[in-house]
């Protein structure tokens, strides 16, 4: 399966590109060192968003362009068909950005993804950064206070929390080798676990931190793979606080009676071996550690 | 959205499944009529949009009037799974040995539908996979690949399903597919799944979750949503905000809350307890939802019971000086009297925190703990104080 994350020089694809968020964060992505080649936007063929070409169909963009990712800034019921688009017109990486899919969408976007081993992030992913390289998504890549390159490889469901900790890991003089955001649905195209395992497995990668939170077995999914690893993962899992039965503003964030809590994902995570901090800027100093061990 | 079980018995029975003729009533005569008429014994069954309601009580068999006008007096009006008791579901008894269990539901891990079967249905699924491991077999199936009839049969026959009743138990889960991909469901699960004397299929109870996503394209499927859970038990402030769009969850503490995406916003809550605090409320204005930033702050102040602000707020999508501004306009226009602590980082910070110090006077902590302890401590000084 394609890898979540890609090569330095990639030839990247925006979908969506001509609306105003998706032309606002196209030019975020350029300004982190991505190469937006070529957008889509159905009947504004033609136009031209900034530099970057605008394109009727997928299928023309790849024509005239290579590119292994796309980017999409679709709505919710639109996204399926999109996706699909990409995939047959040989698109092999998809950044599913869009919140309130249909599950099913979802689900069928994977199915068709699959077939073929492309590989999706998300959906409700704030996309990936790789510090120097590259920013997909809507994450602030281009923030020298936020993102720096260094060993630091982070993990994260949220968007914004995500942040918070790249922020705090930056802040402490660590720079990150990729913020993978897998997104807050509770079903999404990549796993934390399978986000952790390709981290662990990249030579610039010395500690792995997984921001997780409460909701689905995700993170206790990923902890089953944590203790075969030779990398040492720390982390943080929002949401134990929160009360039970409702949802935490990502449709995947909800405990449900014995399902899903905090408590089990860091029971979980410490049978592993990884240390669970119990606050954001605990992370930084457990990072030292962990280096330090290394 | 889980649906009450009239509910779901009725998409089952439109997809080919047979369920038994019951009665919904909303009175103990009611109650007890409806059990004349179909004759007793009867089930009177609590209708409640969660599960667990067999362990709590909340089905009951009763074999006479007066019986069932008892049962039905203590169910209505009675809270089961954080749900007011409203309405009961009264239906005849079907005599069956076996009680099978079949579902169908996304499955995260694997990224696809599965189809779960059990010949030891009858109790609750979390219970059944604790203490009979083993004991449910699944069936990964795929939405545009369909459902194989084939993979169906062996899928029972590997449940150990009485050879006589695969055919019927296979022809039921073709059923429950069909309701599944048909109303964009999350889960269709029957439990129990039984075959009476005459070899007929019976759904004696339905469980199916409708995705909120999925609902602008199934108008008709609207009305059968009965208790929104996060709509339930909701105070005024709960709907307030939700009529402006916004996610707020009410809580009982005293340290109003005011962050940016749901990750970041638990967090918050959480680093506030951890330091000791109370959080007043879950608000996120992240999101699509940044640029409410002013109604946030409206709607936390107007809780009585909040007695500091905590604005955190950490930009990736979401523009911080949007967010700011949002704040900064809220408490220009509304008198308060609680004090306000800022934590501002990522997307649009610079301009942000110019504009909090220029326009409030307020200068944001660089350290989110150190604006979280600040918080907790005013409240706590605040309460201590005698306000109340």
């Amino acid at each position: 399966m394609t890898k979540i994350v890609p090569s330095k020089g990639e030839g990247v694809l925006v979908q969506g590109i001509t609306g105003r968020q998706a032309s606002f964060w196209t030019d975020r992505m350029a300004e982190a060192g991505t190469v937006v080649v070529a957008g889509v936007s159905p009947g504004k063929g033609g136009r031209h968003v900034g530099e970057v070409p605008v394109y009727d169909t997928v299928a023309q963009a790849t024509a005239d362009h290579a590119c292994t990712t796309s980017v999409l800034f679709t709505p919710p019921m639109a996204t399926h068909a999109a996706a699909v688009e990409a995939l047959d017109a040989g698109v092999r990486r998809l950044v599913l950005l869009t919140e309130f899919i249909p599950r099913h969408d979802t689900l069928r976007i994977l199915e068709a993804a699959r077939a073929v081993d492309a590989r999706v992030l998300g959906p409700n992913t704030a996309g990936l950064v790789v510090p120097g390289e590259c920013s997909l998504g809507i994450m602030p890549g281009f923030a020298p206070s936020i993102f720096g390159s260094g060993p630091v490889g982070v993990v994260s469901r949220s968007g914004s929390l995500g942040c918070l900790v790249c922020l705090e890991v930056l802040g402490a003089g660590f720079g990150q080798s990729a913020f993978v955001g897998v997104g807050g649905d509770p079903v999404v195209g990549t796993t934390t676990r399978e986000a952790v395992e390709e981290l662990a497995g990249q030579a610039q990668t010395e500690v792995i931190v997984v921001v997780g939170e409460v909701g689905g077995v995700m993170e206790e999914d990923a902890a089953e793979a944590i203790t075969g690893l030779d990398v040492p993962v720390v982390a943080f899992i929002a949401g134990g606080s929160a009360p039970p039965g409702r949802r935490m503003g990502h449709a995947g964030a909800i405990v449900a009676g014995d399902r899903g809590t905090a408590e089990g994902k860091i029971a979980a995570l410490r049978a592993a071996g990884a240390e669970v901090v119990d606050t954001p800027s605990a992370v930084p100093g457990a990072v030292a550690r962990a280096l330090a061990r290394g | 959205m889980m649906l009450e079980e009239h509910a779901g018995k009725l998409l089952l029975e439109q997809h080919g499944l047979p369920v038994p003729r019951g009665r919904q009533v909303t009175s103990a005569t009611e109650a007890t009529d409806a059990g004349t008429m179909l004759g007793f014994p009867v089930m009177v069954k609590a209708q409640v949009p969660a599960g667990g309601r067999g362990k709590a009580g909340g089905v009951q068999k009763v074999s006479s009037a007066t019986e069932a006008g008892d049962v039905a007096t203590k169910l209505l009006g009675s809270t089961l799974g954080g749900h007011r008791v409203e309405r009961l579901l009264v239906e005849p008894c079907v005599d069956h040995d076996e009680e099978y269990y079949v579902a169908v539901l996304d499955d995260p891990l694997e990224r696809s539908p599965v189809v779960l079967c059990s010949a030891a249905g009858g109790m609750d699924i979390e219970a059944l996979e604790r203490d009979q491991p083993g004991s449910v077999h699944r069936l990964v199936a795929g939405l545009d690949r369909g459902l194989v009839a084939a993979d169906v049969d062996a899928l029972v026959a590997r449940a150990g399903i009485r050879s006589e009743h695969v055919p019927a138990v296979s022809r039921a889960i073709g059923a429950l597919w069909e309701c599944y991909r048909a109303t964009d469901a999350e889960l269709v699960e029957v439990n129990p799944l039984v075959i009476d004397a005459a070899g007929s299929l019976w759904a004696l109870d339905a469980k199916v979750a409708l995705d909120e996503a999925a609902l602008p394209r199934h108008e008709t499927l609207r009305d059968l949503v009965t208790g929104d859970p996060d709509a339930t038990d909701a105070g005024n402030l709960e709907a307030e905000a939700r009529a402006q769009g916004l996610l707020f969850i009410e809580l009982d503490g005293d340290v109003g809350i005011v962050a940016n995406g749901a990750g970041l916003t638990m967090a918050t809550l959480d680093v506030v307890t951890h330091y000791g605090g109370r959080p007043a409320n879950f608000l996120e204005v992240g999101g699509d939802n940044y640029t409410k930033a002013r109604t946030g702050v409206e709607v936390v102040l107007s809780n009585p019971r909040v007695r500091s602000l905590l604005v955190n707020f950490c930009g990736a999508f979401a523009r911080t000086d949007v967010m700011a501004e949002g704040v900064v306009q809220a408490l220009e226009s509304r008198p308060h009297t609680v004090p306000v602590f800022f934590s501002i980082h990522g997307t649009g910070e610079e301009e942000a925190v110019a504009l909090v110090q220029q326009r409030l006077g307020a200068t944001p902590y660089p350290d989110m703990d150190d604006a979280v302890r600040a918080a907790v401590a005013a409240a706590r000084a605040s309460t201590k104080g005698g306000v109340e």
